[in-house]
């Protein structure tokens, strides 16, 4: 009857204490640690029969960690952003109420604790997936309704769908929701299980929206620093305020309330319009963001990080960087109108004659949509040359509550 | 098959059964199953990792991993929940035609020390016999163990939904069961969730 402890699957909780690894701490809000059970007895290659040595010189990630508790939650000032990523939003059932989210946040908080660890979730039915982490983070988002359904708390005044702007042709198929889980690693098949192992504890309480994922560069493929690409070839999100800088905090994080130490993200899936971009010559692309395609250096400038110059002129006169160009647009002499990008490209399967449905899911945190986000995107609204090639689709904003310590669950804030 | 006893309630009665079952395990029956331990079973068991299965009515089961961090070997003889009105400890077993059934482990579960016994779908469990409120997803529920020396250890679990845990249950004529489905000649353990 009984036996020796043999070295299944998710055996251990998360809360066995985490050693850092040094030199694997990628700034602020990023720290990566490989789990101690992953150190000592429960090796991944102990647990995982079918996993073989690494050859001579290659960099094994998948026992990285970011750690789940604390003030913020992960996910967010996470750096690098992971290669992939799932969104998926719910609905929440009629019955669905104070104490039933409270339980349900309480199941998907445990749940994230430990996958996030690289140890199998409670009732894991595939707990070998869970052996490597691959940086795995699970970010919550609350929606106007689950608020409203906790009953305490008053919602943000921003916390509602964002106003009808000219250029979006949005689907209700990708738009809103009650309850928002992000889910973000290097390897696919973390992500898929996380949303697996996540959604299966949502069915008591919510039934799925839907679902977006996105992708990044593979892990490795690149220094881990590089600004992202988009499928338009462009280097999409230079200008972003650096995790773990003052900057940063002030730009994103929420001060006060139930929401302190949280914050706000906007989901916006963006159509891109290859085929018609394919029409577009080099310099009509460049052109239309102001921009290098080969660096992502402004128009003005040699490097990347160059801050454009919007006065320079041509020698007929006109604006180098043009009016209509999406970085001048985007620009806003109000620092306070800035945000946090966090995009993912999309690539889905085509429909009818398309040869390709992709796209931007356009992902950015910041801690007042209506101050900061709303304005910025009045004004690419209004004049962007690139819209002539991108259409947004969906969109959502959720207010993103704060991290949790050990022992505690998102959400508490508003819902203890 | 299976030898069914009624559950003793009183602690010295159920070490008096457990001795008595476990002639064949490496326990030595005529020795006291605590020895000169400093420290008693209750003391030396833990849980982690425990969860029960939601339902809506009639039999779940709880599982997790029984640790037992002591040097001597310990016995677990019964198990109570407020969740439900009787409890039994269950092993998986492959019967005669060769299904795996669940039976009551009626010796109780013998933990040695320094190891751990896994609670889990298809194998030694806690069967809750009749719910006496739906378990829902995320609830939290309380548990006692007791063992062979008398000792007790409480714990608490929380209800996940899960769509196994689907043995059939060898010998179902004692069970009040809210939902189950007939397969042949056991029960079906129908949780009860849609």
């Amino acid at each position: 009857m009984a036996r020796d402890r043999t070295p299944e699957a998710g055996r251990s909780g998360p809360s066995r204490r985490q050693f850092l690894l040094g030199g694997a701490v990628a700034g602020a809000g990023a720290v990566v640690a490989v789990g101690a059970d992953a150190l000592t007895r429960r090796s991944t290659r102990s647990d995982d029969p079918t996993t073989t040595p690494p050859e001579v010189g290659e960099a094994l990630h998948g026992t990285e960690t970011v750690d789940f508790h604390g003030t913020h939650q992960a996910g967010i000032a996470t750096t690098p952003p992971q290669a992939c990523t799932t969104l998926v939003a719910l609905d929440l059932h009629t019955q669905t109420d104070r104490d039933g989210l409270r339980r349900m946040m309480q199941l998907l908080t445990d749940d994230a604790a430990r996958l996030t660890q690289g140890v199998a979730a409670l009732a894991d039915s595939e707990p070998e997936l869970a052996l490597v982490p691959s940086r795995l983070t699970v970010t919550f988002g609350f929606g106007p309704e689950l608020v409203r359904r906790a009953t305490t708390g008053d919602a943000p005044s921003w916390l509602r769908p964002l106003p009808a702007f000219g250029i979006d042709r949005l689907q209700e198929a990708w738009s809103d929701g009650d309850l928002l889980i992000q889910v973000a690693a290097d390897d696919p098949m973390t992500v898929a299980h996380t949303v697996r192992m996540l959604l299966k504890d949502t069915r008591s309480f919510a039934r799925l929206r839907w679902t977006q994922t996105g992708f990044r560069r593979a892990r490795g493929s690149q220094a881990s620093g590089t600004t992202m690409r988009n499928l338009f070839g462009q280097v999409d999100g230079t200008v972003n305020p650096a995790p773990g800088t003052a900057d940063f905090d002030e730009l994103v994080w929420i001060r006060d309330g139930w929401l302190a130490g949280g914050t706000g993200i906007v989901v916006r899936r963006i159509a891109m319009n290859l085929d018609k971009w394919d029409e577009l010559d080099r310099s009509g692309r460049e052109q239309s963001v102001g921009r290098y395609l080969s660096n992502g250096a402004p128009l003005t400038g040699a490097q990347e990080h160059d801050e454009p110059d919007f006065e320079a002129t041509t020698a007929i006169g006109f604006p180098v960087i043009p009016e209509f160009s999406h970085v001048r647009r985007a620009r806003s002499e109000d620092t306070r109108q800035r945000i946090f990008r966090r995009a993912y490209n999309y690539d889905d399967a085509p429909v009818g004659e398309q040869i390709s449905s992709s796209g931007l899911l356009f992902v950015s945190y910041q801690a007042d949509v209506d101050a900061q986000f709303v304005p910025l995107q009045q004004r690419l609204d209004e004049l962007d040359l690139l819209n002539e090639w991108t259409t947004p689709i969906g969109s959502a904003v959720f207010a993103i509550p704060p991290g949790c310590a050990e022992g505690g669950f998102i959400g508490e804030t508003l819902l203890t | 098959m299976s030898v069914r006893h009624a559950l003793p309630t009183l602690a010295a009665a159920a070490a008096v059964l457990a001795l008595a079952a476990c002639g064949t395990d490496a326990q030595s029956p005529d020795t006291s199953p605590t020895g000169t331990a400093a420290s008693s079973a209750g003391e030396s068991v833990v849980l982690e990792d425990g969860w029960v299965k939601s339902a809506d009515s009639g039999m779940s089961a709880a599982f997790g991993e029984l640790e037992n961090t002591g040097d001597s070997d310990v016995t677990v003889v019964s198990v109570t929940s407020p969740a439900s009105t009787a409890m039994e400890l269950h092993e998986t077993v492959e019967n005669e035609s060769g299904q795996m059934v669940m039976r009551e482990k009626a010796d109780g579960f013998t933990i040695p020390g320094g190891t751990s016994l896994s609670l889990e779908p298809g194998g030694n469990h806690l069967m809750l016999m009749d719910l006496v409120a739906p378990l829902r997803a995320g609830d939290e529920v309380a548990f006692t163990l007791t063992f062979s020396d008398g000792s007790t250890y409480e714990f608490t679990v929380p209800a996940k939904d899960y769509s196994g845990a689907n043995e059939t249950y060898e010998g179902g004529e004692h069970m009040d069961m809210g939902e189950h489905t007939e397969t042949g000649e056991g029960e079906h353990m129908d949780m009860g969730d849609e």
